[in-house]
């Protein structure tokens, strides 16, 4: 199973997002937009829902805020303790520090660990699909054409409305 | 074009640049070879930090009796070298972080290099605690790790424990930062470079990084979060770096105005250093057009922020040493002010209190060079300023009799040298390797100042594919 993709090129991007915008608004099956930098208006535009990696970050970070004081009291008062200068053994407001900076260690790295891992970054991976100077600066719009009531030219003319500057169409082997 | 421009807001980037220019103009540095200005900057700071290798090598094998500590002052121009650089980075963190947070939009042009910065401050910080155990092959014994001896645990009640874990988490987290940011910029320099080696060497480091606005959505909301994070991280350090001292009974140093205290003089040595670079950088690789006046002139106002935060913690802690009637601690600011070591006290004070207020004046804010002197002046000013703290508190505590002098030897001011060294032969590499300016941000800030109807110019230096212009294309 393959399907017909429909490749637009934009140079700016309030092309790109009016573009899109329309396209939406034409009952058009919008695939991915790829820019050669973060493009605001443009997730709303296609109708992205926003991310929820702010989640995983709460979820490690308490994980991190709860293993580190676990530790810090099951080593400072339980596993071997010592009395230093007749401080409690559990001294909980001295357990702070480490605690906070644990907490942002294991949010900073679960956050970005996940973020690898649902965008499939990866070292040495090849960059699943290319499209011509779209990380220099082309803003390419990528549609699917669904079924054969996809009408090339009026598509094609629906861009060049909103100064689109090249279109392709390519073949992809479905996943 | 110019009478295209805004009337509300001066461009960020000047000299109209085009998306591609943007990138060109980057990648530049990183395609010709190294200038003559580039490879004396490296003779000097390579020679420096083998001078510093050296040293350090020599003090490790024969040990920390090399240094001109007494029983007295044991701790002294090693702390105060720790101290500075951490400070240091807090700049960096400061530019990529809380700016971001506030939606500063210039500070698009020096994140990516002031990140830099950070990172290799915080390696030449992290240098010299570590030489200061005097063997050093045991650093890892600061881990809390299982071990054979009980297993004793490290001692979290103690602030040196703290401090190890908010530098650790403080380079890692920082890293990271700069390495997210980085990645849409490597996949930049993927698809334009011809040369394969270093195709290879930027597609490993891209992740396969694809401009995809799925990911690009992900990525702003990964990168607002360690925004998020990095902004108390980064309190949270110079507080703990604090503590080392102020949890300590010795005067000078007990008390509690020095966690706000540290923080801003960390911020303010930073931007100094940030303007050292910067100033340097945009003269030698000609990055004018995007490290503009304007940018100078915003740091140079930070700099007159923090430094009157700095020089109200000194009223302050003079006002209160007068205030609490305790008579040591009013002996140690005398012996500060009047001391054997009056002369750095007065350097500190010249440098960091009454040279960035010449920053007030837009004329100096303006002038690169005038800047240029002030950001030195300020690095030594506190370099100065730690040393009088951690120094001179130490030289003359409670018991006359046990009061001592104390002078660095060669040796631990060529550890000195060295990390300097370390910290600019890093730098220069860097130029060299990645990209100095943020590409992909700096693109997204293009528009700015410019008439909202005028994008920027769309016409790349490169050829332009077959069918590019559509004739009749409605704006």
């Amino acid at each position: 199973m393959s399907r017909r993709l429909f490749i637009a090129y934009f140079k700016d991007e309030q092309d790109i997002v009016e573009a899109t915008k329309a396209a939406g608004a034409a009952g058009h099956e919008i695939l991915d937009a790829y820019t050669p930098y973060a493009v605001h208006g443009l997730d709303k535009a296609m109708g992205l829902k926003p991310s929820r990696l702010p989640w995983v970050c709460l979820i490690f970070g308490l994980l991190g805020a709860t293993a580190k004081l676990w530790f810090q009291v099951w080593t400072s008062a339980f596993n071997w303790p010592v009395n230093i200068g007749g401080k409690p053994l559990a001294s909980i407001p001295a357990f702070v520090p480490v605690t906070f900076e644990i907490t942002v260690l294991f949010a900073g790295l679960g956050t970005v660990g996940a973020f690898f891992l649902v965008s499939r970054l990866r070292p040495g991976r090849k960059p699943a699909v290319s499209y011509d100077r779209a990380t220099n600066d082309r803003f390419v719009l990528v549609l699917v054409e669904r079924d054969a009531s996809f009408d090339l030219q009026k598509t094609t003319d629906l861009f060049k409305r909103h100064g689109c500057v090249k279109v392709e169409e390519r073949l992809e082997a479905e996943e | 074009m110019s009478d295209h421009t805004s009337i509300l807001r001066s461009p960020l980037i000047l000299g109209n640049k085009s998306y591609s220019d943007v990138t060109e103009d980057v990648a530049l540095p990183l395609d010709r070879s190294p200038g003559k200005e580039w490879w004396m900057a490296f003779a000097v700071s390579s020679s420096m930090l083998f001078l510093g290798l050296a040293a350090v090598t020599y003090q490790v094998m024969t040990g920390i009796g090399t240094w001109g500590l007494n029983n007295t002052v044991g701790w002294a121009f090693d702390i105060t070298n720790f101290v500075f650089w951490i400070g240091i980075g807090h700049a960096g963190t400061l530019i990529s972080a809380i700016l971001f947070l506030f939606r500063q939009k210039w500070r698009t042009s020096v994140n990516r290099s002031a990140e830099a910065m950070t990172i290799f401050a915080v390696i030449c910080a992290g240098i010299f605690p570590i030489i200061h155990m005097g063997r050093p092959w045991l650093a890892f014994w600061v881990v809390p790790y299982p071990n054979l001896r009980g297993p004793l645990w490290v001692n979290f009640r103690s602030p040196l424990v703290w401090d190890m874990f908010a530098i650790g988490t403080y380079f890692t987290i920082s890293l990271v930062f700069w390495f997210v940011g980085l990645i849409p910029d490597l996949a930049t320099l993927r698809d334009r470079t011809a040369s394969n080696i270093k195709k290879k060497f930027y597609g490993l480091l891209s992740l396969g990084w694809d401009g995809s606005n799925r990911t690009w959505l992900r990525y702003e909301t990964v990168y607002l979060l360690l925004a998020g994070l990095a902004t108390p991280l980064v309190v949270s350090v110079h507080t703990i770096v604090s503590w080392d001292f102020a949890t300590s009974v010795i005067p000078g140093w007990h008390t509690t105005i020095f966690p706000p205290y540290f923080v801003a003089g960390a911020v303010f040595s930073g931007f100094a250093m940030v303007l050292t670079l910067m100033i340097i950088a945009r003269t030698v690789l000609h990055f004018e057009e995007y490290i503009t006046l304007h940018h100078i002139e915003s740091m140079g106002k930070i700099i007159i922020a923090t430094g009157g935060m700095v020089a109200l913690a000194y009223l302050t802690e003079l006002f209160v040493a007068m205030y609490s009637g305790n008579e040591y601690e009013r002996f140690a600011f005398i012996n500060r002010m009047f001391g054997p070591y009056a002369w750095a006290y007065w350097i500190m004070v010249s440098c960091n209190v009454l040279s960035p207020q010449l920053l007030w004046l837009k004329k100096v804010r303006t002038n690169v060079t005038l800047v240029f002197l002030l950001s030195l002046a300020i690095n030594v000013g506190m370099w100065f300023e730690r040393f009088v703290i951690i120094t001179i508190s130490l030289t003359r505590d409670y018991l006359p009799a046990s009061w001592d002098v104390y002078a660095p030897t060669l040796i631990e001011i060529a550890t000195l040298i060295g990390s300097f060294g370390l910290f600019l032969t890093l730098f220069l590499l860097f130029t060299r390797i990645l990209p100095m300016i943020a590409i992909g941000e700096v693109k997204g800030v293009l528009s700015y100042g410019r008439a909202s109807h005028e994008a920027p110019k769309a016409e790349g230096r490169y050829v332009s594919a077959a069918h590019e212009r559509v004739p009749g294309g409605v704006r």
